[in-house]
Formats: C-alpha cells, sequence, structure tokens
C-alpha cells in the first residue's frame, strides 16, 4: 500500500500546459534580465573552450575553434551567463526532484532492452547531439526554444529540422522505447 | 526599462547571479514536467507522452506573446533583445544531427542536466557524450568553417520572412500550437504506454 503510494507521488508531474507557461515566464525573465534566452550546450561550449586553453595554454589561440569562441564571446569563459543559468539548472533539477520523491540512482530504459544497449544509445545520442549543436549554434533551449520566442527564423528552422529528424527517425529506433 | 543587463540598469556580477537563480526556475520547470525522464521525452515520437509538444509550444508562445505586450507597454525595447542570426545551412545540418541524437539519447542538453541531477545514469552518459561532441566539434572545426558560417540571412524574424507583422504570426502560431495540442491529446489516448 505504502509503496503504491510513493509511486504515484514519483510519478505525479505538473501539468504540461501549466509548465509550458512557467517554462514560458522563466524564458521571458531571461530575456528581460539579460537581454537574451535560455541555453545549455552553450554552456559546455565554455567548458570546453576554458579546457583547452588550460591544457594547450597559448598555442590554443591559433586554434581556428578558439579564435572563433574569442570573437564571439568576451572576457574569461567561464564567467559566462550561460554557465550560471546551468549550475541553477542543476540545483533546480535536484531540488524539483527531490521534493517529488524522484530522486534514485538508475539506468531508464524499456524492459525489451538491456542497460547497456540503452547507455550505448545513450552516449552516442549525446556525442551527436553535442556536434550538432555546435553546428547549428544552439540547442533545443538556446536556438529552438529561445529562438521561437523571439520569433528568430534560424530558431523555428533548427527546431523542424530538430523534431523532423527525430521522427523520421522514430521507426528504426522503436525498440528502444516502445 | 528593459532588457535590464544591456540597458545598464544592473551589474554585470548581478546578472550573473540572477542568471544563477533562472537556471534554478528553469530546471526546476523542466524536472518537474518530466523532462528529466528520456521515455517521457521520446514519447512524442511515437504518440504515447506529447508532453514535450505540450510543453515546448506553450513556452515558447507565452514567452512571444509576454515580449510583444511588454514591449507595446514600453517596458522592453525589442531591439535590444537578442534574435538568434540565421545561418540557413548550418540551422538545418546542425538540426538534422541533433535529431538523431534526440531519438538515440532520448535527451537533448538542458533535460540532460536535469536527468543527471536526480541520479539516471542514462543521463549522466549523455552528458558525457555532450562534451565528447562539443570537443570533437572543436579539434574538427575546420572542417565544418565553410558549412558553419554558409547561407547568412542576417537577423530575420520569422514574421518578416514571411512578410506579415509580429503580432499575426503570433496569433497563427497559437491557432497552430492549438491544432497540434488536440492532435497530441488524441494520439495519448490512441497510443498505448507501457509504464516501467
Amino acid at each position: 500500500m505504502s509503496n503504491t503510494t510513493t509511486n504515484e507521488r514519483g510519478r505525479r508531474y505538473l501539468n504540461p500546459y501549466l509548465g509550458g507557461v512557467l517554462l514560458g515566464l522563466v524564458l521571458l525573465a531571461a530575456n528581460f534580465v539579460s537581454g537574451r534566452g535560455l541555453g545549455a550546450s552553450g554552456a559546455i561550449k565554455s567548458v570546453v573552450a576554458t579546457s583547452i586553453e588550460a591544457v594547450h595554454g597559448d598555442a590554443a589561440k591559433t586554434m581556428p575553434f578558439m579564435a572563433e569562441y574569442a570573437g564571439s564571446h568576451s572576457g574569461s569563459p567561464m564567467k559566462s551567463w550561460l554557465v550560471f543559468q546551468m549550475l541553477g539548472v542543476i540545483v533546480g533539477g535536484f531540488l524539483s526532484g527531490t521534493i517529488a520523491g524522484r530522486l534514485k540512482l538508475k539506468v531508464e530504459h524499456s524492459p525489451k532492452i538491456t542497460s547497456r544497449r540503452r547507455l550505448i544509445f545513450a552516449l552516442a545520442g549525446g556525442i551527436l547531439f553535442g556536434l550538432g549543436s555546435q553546428i547549428g549554434r544552439g540547442c533545443t533551449s538556446g536556438s529552438a526554444l529561445s529562438g521561437m520566442g523571439v520569433l528568430s527564423l534560424g530558431g523555428f528552422i533548427t527546431m523542424m529540422a530538430i523534431f523532423g529528424t527525430a521522427f523520421a527517425l522514430a521507426y528504426f529506433f522503436r525498440r528502444n522505447w516502445i | 526599462m528593459g532588457p535590464l543587463a544591456p540597458n545598464e540598469i544592473i551589474s554585470e556580477n548581478t546578472n550573473f547571479l540572477l542568471a544563477f537563480f533562472i537556471g534554478i526556475a528553469f530546471g526546476w520547470v523542466l524536472e518537474s514536467s518530466g523532462f528529466s525522464s528520456s521515455r517521457k521525452l521520446a514519447g512524442i515520437f511515437y504518440g504515447y507522452d506529447a508532453v514535450v509538444l505540450k510543453v515546448f509550444f506553450t513556452g515558447a508562445i507565452t514567452c512571444m506573446i509576454g515580449l510583444l505586450f511588454m514591449s507595446l507597454f514600453g517596458w522592453v525595447d525589442l531591439d535590444l533583445i537578442y534574435v538568434n542570426p540565421t545561418y540557413l545551412t548550418s540551422a538545418i545540418v546542425g538540426g538534422v544531427i541533433m535529431g538523431a541524437g534526440f531519438i538515440m539519447g532520448g535527451f537533448c542538453p538542458g533535460t540532460s542536466f536535469c536527468g543527471a541531477a536526480i541520479g539516471k545514469i542514462d543521463a549522466m552518459v549523455f552528458v558525457v557524450g555532450l562534451f565528447i561532441g562539443v570537443y570533437g566539434f572543436a579539434f574538427t572545426y575546420g572542417l565544418w568553417e565553410k558549412l558553419y558560417f554558409a547561407k547568412y540571412l542576417g537577423e530575420p524574424k520569422v514574421s518578416e520572412a514571411l512578410g506579415m507583422k509580429d503580432g499575426l504570426f503570433g496569433l497563427l502560431l497559437i491557432m497552430a500550437a492549438i491544432g497540434m495540442f488536440i492532435v497530441a491529446e488524441w494520439a495519448e489516448k490512441k497510443f498505448p504506454r507501457e509504464e516501467y
């Protein structure tokens, strides 16, 4: 009995439309405060740029990627809006999961596949998403969501490319999910 | 008045502090909407769970309406709001690669951090993958450079590209979203969802 109750509480999520309005208000707040939307992959780029600089020192400056990064970002890479915002995301996600009773170390996967298969696909998906987010100048948050919020043409195109491709490929990966 | 940081109403450090708090709210909303679960996220592509579509479109529309009204009231100067530039080729190629990553990995970058924060090992592995992907881009940047800057169109708004006012496009977007929500509600009833 108590088990069912915990389970139900663990499954209780916010109404999606309410969640959407709240997400929109957070995005609006980001624009109102900083003049820019939300993001996630940009913070990873900052960490990567910082680590390359730390390892290679001045030699890093000759790398085309670092030159492009320095040209489009001012100041120290770690002192970036998105880095602070992403640290907040980790804290916010942890707090929400803790309160809802969803804090648990586990590999979430369909019973039809093994944990190992799930993790291999998670790694491959992460690598592709990381690469794609750099080519596309932002991920689902920074390019698609934030771009759409300010009506950016590029944001809409990236959104359609992401979701269109995932729909087109869904059939081939169905065993992983259904 | 707004945006605060570009108008120098708040200092750089205050802006960073607010970034942290905005991030907490962002992570909170994502997690409590179920975005820490790859199972829920991938549901949209099979019809059994359309939470991604509902949250994502409601979010984008809420922000869009908010900005339009705040601009109307003179609370925010839209000229100072960053509009993502449009590099046509890279927007499509990047999006296609991300879409493949999405259906394989079940997360996107922001949601994978949320999943990792509550102990999802698959999300942590996805995050490792993200770093590998970004390092991969950094060290092979020369290969992508031409594609990265191809077909630059400036910072057009989709409304401008379609030759209509922001408000009219906004209205059409809301109507399209409501149509998608109706289909999504129907799909969730039609396609079975196995609990695990």
